[in-house]
């Protein structure tokens, strides 16, 4: 069958996809979109979380038929999907896309995997690299995009409304202290930042 | 001290910005927060096929046939391959001994084991035409426990052996045994006015490393392979492979992928032979990724093991010897359990000062699944085990249990059990001081925090099952002793490379090595090495792969001090030809190239007293300075075979553990509250990746104590849990706050004085948790890990 969904804010388009394919499946193996990661496959980790018209999912467990006509933001679009909603406010269904005017000023950048210049990274993203988040990063892009949805909605949150949102991203090197860090660091900075 | 305003008895790096000592961030972060970074189950190829492994649904048994017609069949299928078509005599594997079957041959010996091999134009096509595979089992009696390996009427598990342990071992369903024995355990004995016996259980924990087995092999068109792959030792991995394949080893050209984490669990090899023999066979691409369900048995597991213990203690508080019986289960195949054996009994008086012992370790083969290298590896059973005692002992003699470990706590100068004297700093009390020190985390503050109280940090969390009722705290304490590096005589070594030029008007350093990048920020601390010691401020990590000597393994926290250790001596090396080519070029122009000490800082060369000589970029101009260098730790021995005597191990480390726990003691559910951890490290090379070690080896010490297990039927051997569903591992609300106090003393060995890290908190983090139920509820539990049944006494 074929599937007709955006992704990043744009059209995407997948061919011969098997009725049985999982979303993740499609983003990995069909658009070339790995980001999303693959870690359980049975929506136990987390680690393959994506926003689907909004709401975060686990990729694994949506078919890909079930995301015809609909939006989803990965990992791969975090940061642009940041910057749209500081820039515009709430852009939570990631339907926002880039402007023609916009569009015109993009030239592509090299970017340096050493320093990142050149690239541009989502407050959270940016947090999780400072704090030391990362380690072998399997269950970042996971993370990233279910911390990202959590301090949409909650600015400010405990740390008991962190452990709450992200009990559902296993992470199995770092005892989770710097993932708190992170998020916490992201909610400071923004709230700095207002 | 200088009076001219200069400084004066610089050190080489003491200037330099990023070198070692300082946090510097991942040079791979961008890449994993952006989802570009490329794990071995990301890789992609046009024309690409998928592979599928065909697993055994019993544990014991004769395959009687095989009928692969119908997958064969299977539109969209390529191949089908089972023993037959293996294409060299090489048909095992193996770490140490080659007992691994890359496809069954006339018998399957666990639950899982690899029989046949399907590749397809897609993953559902190839999944499904593995299962038209027919295999007739005639299904044999199961080997399950020590009892069933050592009867008198036992099947073996592997006729014939040939390995060089087959000759000290009493029965064939035996890997290895290691004894340990000093002094005089039974004149000892006598001295005691307390003893304390114990028998304790330990559960088979996986490694659950999240990227699962996965990776890409490429036919050449030379005949060779090209192999995009996770693991943990690349040239370990080569010598397994290329025999299989009958391909020269130059043929077999593997790049280290991203790697999911590893912990152990990619010492061994998983799919790449399988993907290489059904890339050979189609000329396509081959990728084959495991599910979570397939992940938990395609890798070894962490040995379940029984241990007994006795000790025995003056009323003055001072251990008098120490008897010990330790039961490892290695299941069907070697994997690592001969050096698991080795560690369980040579660390298995713990960091404490006993002179008479006997200790003995034993690793079974057993239908089970096979059990190899996790994490702590053997000296976390042992731990768990003499931890408990520590605790019991105190007790009976009277003693607080921090202050009786510390009347007994090794230190340096301390002689092992195997007769090795310690001669690095081994700080035992100080730690167990420091750990009791910090701050405990307020008591019932359910009570006290008035409207702030939040039932999600309470036992049962939001399930809301208690307000504080019947909810008791416990405190306990541990503390473990590791070995870093391969031990027992083992050649040790890792290889670097590193080159120095000038690129884009600025001295540049590369540094390439065949490192298995896990996580653990090994890339992190090689660039800050070349920092430090070539005085620049860009350095380029290459990418892992077996074009440059091997690097060994990453495991038994050996990696920044061997693989450290070899960056570091490459890069002095080349100092040296830079500062020759130096002196070639402007020695003449100043007395102080020929008599100070010279340094390279800042992209200069300068004097000890820190006058610049000249820039680097005018010394290297048009050429560049490379060596490739072997580097190697001081020789180790192999244990004495019948006493266990020798200088087994080149480093120790050390870590304690304080566990706070609150117990719902009518529900039996444990919420940790907080796991204080001090750890000496040496030298922090960078501290930020040195917490992250600690806070997460600590953390899978914590999923044994209360929650992983993988449960394996007693009467089939079959794994009753395979999947995050049924065997859990520790989610952000199970994981409690851990501060971390580190310690820095050198150990005058090792590259910076530095200390392996990684395993340490993983051994003392279990026992304290344990400690702290115990505290809680008067329970015994002697097994770990402990579950809700255990402390309703149902």
């Amino acid at each position: 069958m074929r599937v007709n969904f955006t992704v990043n804010g744009r059209p995407q388009e997948a061919d011969d996809v098997w009725e049985g394919e999982s979303l993740l499946y499609v983003l990995r193996e069909r658009l070339g979109l790995p980001g999303s990661k693959n870690a359980c496959e049975q929506g136990e980790c987390g680690s393959c979380t994506v926003r689907l018209d909004g709401v975060p999912v686990c990729s694994c467990l949506v078919a890909a038929g079930q995301v015809e006509g609909r939006e989803v933001v990965t990992v791969e679009g975090l940061a642009e999907f940041a910057k749209q909603r500081a820039e515009h406010g709430g852009c939570a269904t990631g339907s926002c896309g880039t402007s023609l005017d916009e569009a015109r000023r993009w030239e592509s950048k090299p970017q340096d995997s050493h320093t990142g210049e050149g690239g541009e990274l989502s407050p959270i993203q940016q947090a999780f690299i400072d704090a030391g988040a990362v380690q072998c990063g399997f269950c970042t892009p996971g993370l990233l995009v279910a911390a990202d949805e959590m301090l949409e909605r909650n600015p400010t949150p405990t740390d008991a409304d962190i452990r709450e949102a992200l009990s559902g991203n296993l992470c199995r090197c770092t005892g989770y202290e710097k993932i708190m860090d992170a998020v916490r660091l992201a909610a400071a900075r923004q709230s700095e930042a207002v | 001290m200088g009076t001219t305003g200069t400084p004066t008895n610089l050190t080489q790096g003491s200037r330099t910005r990023g070198g070692i000592g300082e946090s510097t961030l991942r040079p791979d972060g961008i890449l994993k927060v952006t989802g570009e970074f490329a794990y071995s189950s990301d890789m992609w190829h046009e024309d690409m096929l998928w592979g599928q492994i065909l697993r055994s649904t019993v544990a014991h048994a004769e395959i009687v046939s095989i009928d692969t017609g119908e997958a064969l069949a299977t539109p969209g299928v390529y191949a089908v391959m089972t023993y037959d078509d293996l294409p060299t005599e090489v048909k095992n594997y193996g770490l140490e001994i080659q007992d691994t079957p890359v496809l069954a041959h006339g018998k399957v010996r666990h639950h899982g084991e690899p029989v046949a091999i399907v590749a397809a134009d897609h993953p559902e096509t190839a999944r499904r035409a593995a299962a038209k595979i027919k295999v007739e089992y005639r299904e044999l009696p199961v080997i399950t426990d020590e009892a069933s390996a050592t009867a008198p009427d036992a099947i073996l598990i592997h006729e014939g052996r040939d390995d060089h342990h087959i000759g000290h071992v009493p029965h064939p369903n035996i890997v290895h045994r290691q004894p340990i024995v000093r002094g005089n355990v039974e004149e000892a004995a006598k001295k005691a006015d307390f003893v304390v016996k114990g028998e304790y259980t330990f559960g088979m924990q996986d490694q659950a490393f999240l990227g699962p087995e996965s990776g890409l092999a490429v036919p050449a068109e030379d005949g060779g392979v090209d192999l995009y792959i996770a693991t943990q030792w690349l040239h370990s991995d080569l010598r397994q492979i290329a025999p299989v394949l009958g391909l020269p080893e130059d043929k077999v050209r593997m790049t280290l992928s991203g790697v999911g984490g590893a912990f152990g669990g990619r010492e061994d090899l998983s799919m790449q032979i399988h993907a290489c023999l059904l890339a050979l066979r189609t000329g396509k691409p081959v990728k084959i990724v495991y599910n979570r369900f397939e992940s938990f048995f395609g890798h070894v597991h962490r040995h379940p093991a029984k241990l007994y213990y006795e000790h025995g203690a003056t009323k003055d508080g001072k251990l008098t010897h120490l008897k010990a019986r330790i039961v490892l289960d290695g299941g069907a195949y070697a994997s690592a359990s001969p050096a698991v054996v080795g560690n369980a009994s040579s660390l298995g008086a713990g960091p404490y000062v006993v002179d008479d012992v006997d200790i003995e370790a034993i690793a079974l083969y057993t239908n089970n699944p096979p059990c190899g290298a996790m994490r702590g590896f053997g000296a976390v059973q042992a731990c768990f085990a003499y931890e408990a005692q520590m605790d019991k002992l105190a007790d009976k003699v009277g003693m607080d249990r921090v202050a009786f470990r510390q009347l007994n706590a090794m230190e340096q100068g301390t002689v092992m059990p195997t007769g090795q004297v310690v001669d690095s700093p081994a700080p035992v009390a100080e730690l167990l001081r420091r750990v009791k020190a910090m701050p405990m985390p307020p008591e019932q503050q359910w009570l006290t925090a008035g409207e702030a109280a939040d039932v999600r940090q309470l036992p049962g969390g939001l399930s809301n099952t208690t307000h504080g009722e019947g909810v008791v705290r416990g405190v306990g304490y541990a503390v473990g002793i590791k070995n870093v590096g391969f031990s027992e005589g083992f050649d040790d070594y890792s290889t670097a490379k590193v080159r120095m030029e000038v690129v884009g008007g600025e001295p540049v350093a590369t540094v390439h090595t065949a490192m298995a990048e896990v996580g653990q920020g090994g890339v992190t601390v090689h660039a800050q090495i070349a920092r430090t010691e070539l005085g620049v401020a860009q350095v380029t990590i290459q990418p892992a792969d077996t074009q440059v000597g091997s690097a060994g393994s990453t495991s038994a926290s050996r990696q920044t001090y061997v693989t450290g250790g070899a960056v570091k001596n490459s890069c002095e090396l080349v100092r040296e030809k830079v500062l020759e080519l130096g002196r070639r070029k402007f020695g003449t122009y100043h007395p102080a190239w020929a008599t100070a000490e010279l340094l390279l800082e800042g992209g200069k060369v300068v004097t000890d007293g820190g006058e610049v000589l000249a820039d680097l970029v005018d010394v290297l101009g048009d050429e560049s300075v490379e060596i490739e260098a072997e580097w190697r730790h001081r020789p180790t021995e192999a244990f004495d075979l019948r006493t266990g005597q020798g200088f087994g191990h080149v480093q120790y480390t050390f870590a304690a553990h304080r566990a706070v726990v609150e117990v719902d003691t009518e529900l039996g559910l444990v919420k940790v509250i907080e796991l204080a951890c001090a750890q000496d490290v040496g030298k922090a090379l960078n501290p930020l990746s040195v917490l992250g070690q600690i806070q997460g080896g600590t953390t899978q010490g914590l999923g044994i104590a209360v929650m992983e297990e993988i449960i394996v039927d007693p009467k089939t051997a079959k794994v009753k849990n395979p999947s995050f569903t049924d065997y859990l591992i520790p989610t952000i609300l199970d994981t409690p706050t851990i501060p971390v106090d580190v310690l820095e003393l050198a150990d005058d060995h090792a590259p910076y004085g530095l200390r392996g890290i990684g395993e340490a908190p993983t051994l003392s983090s279990t026992p304290a948790v344990l400690a702290a139920i115990r505290n809680a509820t008067g329970l015994e539990l002697n097994r770990t890990p402990v579950r809700p049944e255990h402390l309703t006494g149902k």
